[in-house]
C-alpha cells in the first residue's frame, strides 16, 4: 500500500524496506529460484511463441470486450447464473453487498481474487456487518494482520513462520509451534468450519469463456473448491478482461500462466463452473450463482492505442519475480494493490495519480519483466509512458524541465559539460571525483564517481580519423554524452579495434546525447527533439551501419526512437531507417567484422563479465560479447546472475542511491567470487557504476569496456 | 519435447514429480484392495484426521469431535462396485458411504472415486465433478485414490480439446483438474501438502 505524500516519504520508507532483514532474504531466495524453475518448466516449449499467441488473442479480446460480454451474459444466464456489470468499485462492493442481503448472509467465506483486493471488496462487506474470511492461506495470514499482498500469487511471501506461530497462537489461543507442517495443518483446521458455516462463497475467476458459459478458477491449495461448493450462494467476481472467447485459447493461457508464476506445470486445481449446480444446501438443491464483471477503467483501457495491452495481464506476477527493485523492496513498497512492474502501471488507472505519482519514479528500466512478461506486455515502455503523464498532469519539477531545456540545445550542453570540467578540477584527482561538492555527494558515497576527461572524444577525432582505402562498410559512430566527455578512451580504443578491419569510419560532430536520460524523467518533448537532431546528424542514407559502444544508446536508438517518432509522417521513413542501421559494439565486432581467435593474442588473462540490461534484453545481445571474450584469448570466468542489472541506471541512481548501491554490491559480490582479474561489459553507464563501486571498496579488479579489451588483444 | 512418449509412461512421470503416488492395477477389483489397504494402514492406530493433533480453537476442535470412526466416502461407482468396496469395508469396521457427504466434512479418510481422463504433460486427471457428493469427497478426504483407465490419458491438453469442450459446456457442470495433493507453499515458500484438500493423491492407472 502506499501513503508516502512524496517522493522523500517514499524514500524513507524504502530504507525501512531495505533494513528488513527477513524480507531481503526471503525474496533473495525467491529471485535466484525463479529464472532455473520458470526454464525448467518451460523446457521444450515454444514459449516465445506461446506469449506472442497470447498478447494477440487477447488483444483481440480486448477490442470485443462489450461483445463478449453480452454473449457470456446470455450464455450463462440460460443456466440460471446472474451477471452484472459493475462500472465502478463501489458499484461492485455494493452489488455484492445486496446480494449478500437479498440471500441473509451472515458470514462469507472468499478465494483469492486480486480484483477483490483491488475494490476493497473486504473492507465494504465488513463496514456492511458481514464477517469475511479469507481462505487462501497467504491471504488469511495477511487479512489476520490487516495488511495487503505482497505478491500476486505469494501475498504472504514477506513474513516468516515465528511471525505466523504468532499470529495462530492468538486465533487459537492456543501456542502454536513454529514448525510450518504443523501450521498449514491449524490453518486446516480453523478454516474448515468456517466454510460450513459460510452462507456464501465469494471466488475471482482466471477465466470467463464466452463459447461454453463456464469461469475457470485457477488454485494451488484447493480452497476455492470448497468455497464454490459448501456455500449456498457463489459471487465469482472478475475484470472484463477476464473474458474469452474459446476454451481453447483459456487452455493456451492455463499452459502458460502456472509455468510463468511459480515454475509449476500447472497449478494443483483448475475448476471449471457452468451455471447452478447441485448444492444441497441451498433450499431448491442448486447453488445460487452471480458473477460480477468489473469494469473499473478497463473499458475505457481497451480503447487507448498505447495503453490498452495491459489488459493482456494474467496476474501471475512474475514482472514482480525478476525486478531487480522488487527484490530489494518488496511488495508493500513497490505497489499499492497490485505489485512489480504491472502494479506500477494498474495503480495509475485503478488507484490514481497520487498512489502511482512515487512508484512509477521507481524503474530502474532494466527491461526483465518485459523479457519475461506471460502476454508480452511493454511494460517499462508503459511504466515511462505514464511517469510522462503524471509530470504533465502536475507539472515538471525545476531540474527535470531545465535538464530538458538544456539538452535541446547541443551547444549550451556541451559548454556546460567543459565548463564542468574547469568546475571541477580542485576537486580530481586520478580521474576520479574525489570530492564533489556537498549538493551533488548527497548519499552517492558509495561509489566514486568519474571526472571529465580532459579531451572530449570529438575533439581528438580529427587527429585520430582513421583512412581506411577501399572500405566494405560506411560506419557512423554514435558516442553518446558518456563516452564522448568522461570516456573518451573507449571510443579511441574502438576506432583502433575497427580500423584496420574494413570499416570506414565517420563521427559526425552534430551528435548529441541521445536522450534517454529525458525519457528517464518524462520529458518526453525534449526527448523527441533530441532524436530528430541525432538523425539529422548521422543520416542513415550516408552509413550501413551506425555503431555505438554505449548499449543504453543503442537500444534507445534502436526501439525508443521508433516510438517516439514512428507515427509523425515527416519522420516515419528516416526514423526507420536509422532504427535498422544500429548496431552494438559486440554484434558489430563479432557478427559483421566477424572477429576470431585469429585476430587476437593468446594468454590475455581471465576475465568475467556484466551484461548490460539493454544490450542482452534491449537488443537480444546475448552470445557475441561472450563469444568475443573467449575468441580474443581471455578466460572468461562466467559469474552468477550476470544479466541482472548493476544498479545504474542513468538517473535512477541519482534519485535512488540507497537501492542503486544495494544492485551494485550484490553485482560486485558476484564478480569478484570467479576470481577475474578483469570485469568486462558493453556499456559506459555501467561501467561508471562498477569502477566507481570497485574503486570506492578498493578492490584490485579491473573493468574494461569491451572495446578496450579487445584493443588490448587485437594483433 | 516429449513427443515420442507413451503417454502412460509421461502421466505417471509427470504425476509422480508433483507427489502423486500412482500404481498401476490389473482390475477394478484390485483397485478396491488398494484403498482399503490403505485406509487400513493410514495412522494405523488412530482415527484423527491431519490437524486434529494440534492445539485448536473451541471451534476448530468442535468439528474435530464429529468424526467418530474411519471412513471411505465412494460415490459415482457402479453398485456392483460399490458394494463389493462397502463388503470390504464393513469387515475392517470401516464405514463405506456414497453420499450423504455434508455429514462427514469434519473429515473422511479415503475418498474413491473414477476419473473421466489423464493429461500426460502435467499428470493431472480431469475429473466430471457434477455430483456434489463426488465433488466433496475428492475436496474433504485426507487421501484421494483416484483411479484411471490407461486409455483416457492424452499427451497434452490440446489432444483433449473436443472432450473438455463437451465436459465443460454443460449445463449446469463442475469440471476439475486435479494435480498433484492439495499444496501451499505460502509460510516462507516451503512447500506443504494438505493445506484444505487431500494430503495425498493416490492415481491407480486401470489397465484396459
Ligand atoms: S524495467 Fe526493471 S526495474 Fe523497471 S519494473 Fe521492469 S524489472 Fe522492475
Ligand atoms: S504484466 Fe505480464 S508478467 Fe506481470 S503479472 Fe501481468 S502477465 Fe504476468
Amino acid at each position: 500500500m502506499q501513503h508516502a505524500k512524496n517522493l522523500k516519504e517514499y524514500r524513507a520508507e524504502l530504507r525501512e524496506a531495505l533494513g528488513d532483514e527477513f524480507l531481503r532474504q526471503a525474496m533473495d531466495k525467491f529471485a535466484r529460484f525463479y529464472p532455473g524453475a520458470r526454464a525448467r518448466a518451460f523446457a521444450g516449449m515454444d514459449v516465445d511463441g506461446l506469449i506472442h499467441e497470447i498478447a494477440e488473442a487477447k488483444d483481440k479480446a480486448a477490442a470485443r470486450m462489450d461483445e463478449l460480454y453480452e454473449a457470456f451474459k446470455a450464455k450463462a444466464e440460460a443456466a440460471g447464473v446472474v451477471v452484472h456489470l459493475a462500472r465502478t468499485a463501489r458499484e461492485a462492493n455494493e452489488i455484492i453487498a445486496a446480494i449478500a442481503k437479498e440471500n441473509e448472509v451472515k458470514r462469507i467465506v472468499k478465494s483469492k481474487s486480486m480484483t477483490a483486493e483491488e475494490i476493497h471488496l473486504n473492507h465494504h462487506l465488513e463496514a456492511e456487518g458481514y464477517e469475511v474470511t479469507e481462505t487462501d492461506l497467504g491471504e488469511w495470514i495477511i487479512q489476520l494482520r490487516g495488511e495487503g499482498p505482497t505478491h500476486m500469487v505469494m501475498p504472504a511471501i514477506h513474513l516468516s513462520r515465528y511471525q505466523v506461530a504468532d499470529l495462530f497462537s492468538e486465533v487459537t489461543h492456543q501456542k502454536q509451534e513454529v514448525d510450518i507442517e504443523k501450521l498449514v495443518k491449524v490453518a486446516r483446521r480453523e478454516l474448515r468450519p468456517r466454510y460450513i458455516e459460510a452462507e456464501m462463497g465469494i471466488s475471482g475467476a482466471n477465466m470467463a469463456v464466452v463459447e461454453t458459459g463456464a469461469i475457470g478458477i485457477v488454485t494451488n491449495e484447493g480452497n476455492a473448491r470448497l468455497v464454490t461448493t459448501l456455500p449456498r450462494v457463489h459471487v465469482a467476481l472478475m475484470g472484463l478482461d477476464k473474458l474469452t472467447p474459446t476454451l481453447a485459447e483459456g487452455l493456451r493461457v492455463l499452459r502458460v500462466l502456472p509455468r510463468n508464476a511459480t515454475g509449476q506445470a500447472i497449478s494443483s486445481y483448475v475448476t471449471w463452473i457452468n451455471g447452478r449446480n447441485e448444492c444441497a444446501s441451498s433450499p431448491d438443491g442448486k447453488k445460487i450463482m452471480h458473477i460480477v464483471f468489473l469494469d473499473n477503467g478497463r473499458s475505457a483501457l481497451a480503447r487507448d492505442p498505447l495503453f490498452s495491452q495491459v489488459l493482456r495481464c494474467v496476474r501471475c506476477g512474475a514482472c514482480a519475480n525478476v525486478c531487480p527493485v522488487y527484490r530489494l523492496v518488496g511488495g508493500h513498497r513497490y505497489g499499492h494493490i497490485y505489485i512489480g512492474a504491472i502494479g506500477l502501471i494498474l495503480t495509475y488507472f485503478f488507484h490514481g495519480r497520487d498512489k502511482a505519482k512515487n512508484l512509477v519514479q521507481n524503474c530502474i528500466n532494466c527491461g526483465a519483466c518485459k523479457a519475461v512478461c506471460a502476454a508480452g506486455i511493454d511494460l517499462p515502455m508503459l511504466i515511462k509512458e505514464i511517469h510522462a503523464r503524471i509530470l504533465d498532469e502536475e507539472g515538471h519539477s525545476a531540474p527535470s524541465t531545465l535538464l530538458a531545456a538544456v539538452l535541446k540545445n547541443r551547444k549550451l550542453f556541451h559548454t556546460l559539460l567543459r565548463s564542468a570540467k574547469l568546475a571541477q578540477k580542485p576537486l580530481a584527482s586520478g580521474g576520479y571525483i574525489r570530492h564533489l561538492p556537498m549538493l551533488l555527494a548527497k548519499d552517492q558515497g558509495f561509489r566514486t564517481l568519474p571526472a571529465i576527461a580532459a579531451k572530449p572524444f570529438r575533439d581528438l577525432w580529427p587527429r585520430i580519423r582513421p583512412e581506411t582505402k577501399s572500405p566494405r562498410y560506411r560506419v557512423g559512430l554514435f558516442s553518446g554524452c558518456v563516452q564522448d566527455f568522461v570516456y573518451p578512451e573507449q571510443c579511441v580504443a574502438a576506432v583502433n579495434v575497427v580500423a584496420g578491419k574494413g570499416a570506414a569510419l565517420d563521427f559526425p560532430l552534430d551528435q548529441s546525447c541521445c536522450g534517454l536520460p529525458v525519457v528517464m524523467m518524462g520529458e518526453i518533448e525534449a526527448a523527441r527533439e533530441v532524436a530528430r537532431q541525432n538523425i539529422r546528424a548521422l543520416d542513415p542514407g550516408k552509413y550501413d551501419y551506425i555503431l555505438t559502444l554505449c548499449a543504453s544508446c543503442a537500444s534507445h536508438l534502436k526501439h525508443g526512437y521508433l516510438k517516439l517518432l514512428g507515427d509523425d509522417p515527416a519522420w516515419a521513413v528516416k526514423v526507420r531507417q536509422f532504427a535498422d542501421k544500429v548496431i552494438d559494439f559486440s554484434s558489430f565486432a563479432h557478427d559483421v567484422l566477424k572477429l576470431g581467435p585469429e585476430d587476437f593474442r593468446k594468454d590475455g588473462g581471465s576475465v568475467t563479465y556484466h551484461a548490460p540490461c539493454h544490450l542482452c534484453r534491449g537488443l537480444g545481445v546475448k552470445d557475441a560479447p561472450r563469444d568475443l571474450l573467449r575468441d580474443a584469448g581471455l578466460d572468461y570466468k562466467p559469474s552468477e546472475e550476470e544479466e541482472v542489472c548493476c544498479g545504474f541506471g542513468g538517473t535512477f541512481s541519482m534519485k535512488f542511491p540507497e537501492l542503486s548501491a544495494e544492485l551494485l554490491a550484490k553485482k560486485l559480490e558476484h564478480a569478484e567470487a570467479t576470481g577475474a582479474q578483469t570485469l568486462v561489459t558493453d556499456c559506459p553507464g555501467c561501467v561508471m557504476q562498477l569502477r566507481g563501486g570497485l574503486e570506492k571498496k578498493g578492490s584490485s579488479m579491473r573493468v574494461k569496456h569491451m572495446a578496450e579489451i579487445l584493443a588490448q588483444q587485437i594483433k | 519435447m516429449n513427443e515420442s512418449r507413451n503417454p502412460v509412461e509421461l502421466f505417471e512421470e509427470k504425476a509422480k514429480a508433483v507427489s502423486a503416488l500412482v500404481t498401476r492395477v490389473a482390475s477394478m477389483r484390485e483397485a478396491v484392495a488398494y484403498a482399503l489397504d490403505v485406509c487400513d494402514t493410514k495412522q494405523a492406530c488412530q482415527l484423527l484426521v491431519s490437524g486434529c493433533s494440534e492445539p485448536l480453537s473451541e471451534k476448530g476442535q468442535a468439528l474435530c469431535e464429529t468424526k467418530q470412526q474411519k471412513v471411505i466416502a465412494a460415490p459415482g461407482l457402479p453398485p456392483e462396485l460399490f458394494a463389493e468396496l462397502e463388503a470390504g469395508a464393513r469387515e475392517r469396521g470401516v464405514l463405506c458411504v456414497e453420499k450423504g457427504m455434508r455429514e462427514h466434512l469434519g473429515g473422511v479418510d479415503i475418498g474413491f472415486t473414477l476419473v473421466d481422463f489423464g493429461i500426460a504433460e502435467t499428470g493431472t486427471l480431469v475429473i466430471n465433478s457434477n455430483s456434489e457428493e463426488l465433488r466433496l469427497a475428492t475436496m474433504i478426504a485426507e487421501f484421494h485414490v483416484a483411479v484411471l483407465s490407461r486409455s483416457k490419458i492424452r499427451e497434452t491438453s490440446r489432444d483433449l480439446e473436443a472432450e473438455l469442450a463437451a465436459l465443460t459446456s454443460v449445463q449446469p457442470s463442475y469440471t476439475a483438474f486435479v494435480t498433484g495433493a492439495s499444496r501451499t507453499a505460502d509460510i516462507e515458500r516451503v512447500l506443504a501438502l494438505g493445506v484444505h484438500g487431500p494430503l495425498e493423491l493416490h492415481i491407480l492407472l486401470l489397465e484396459d
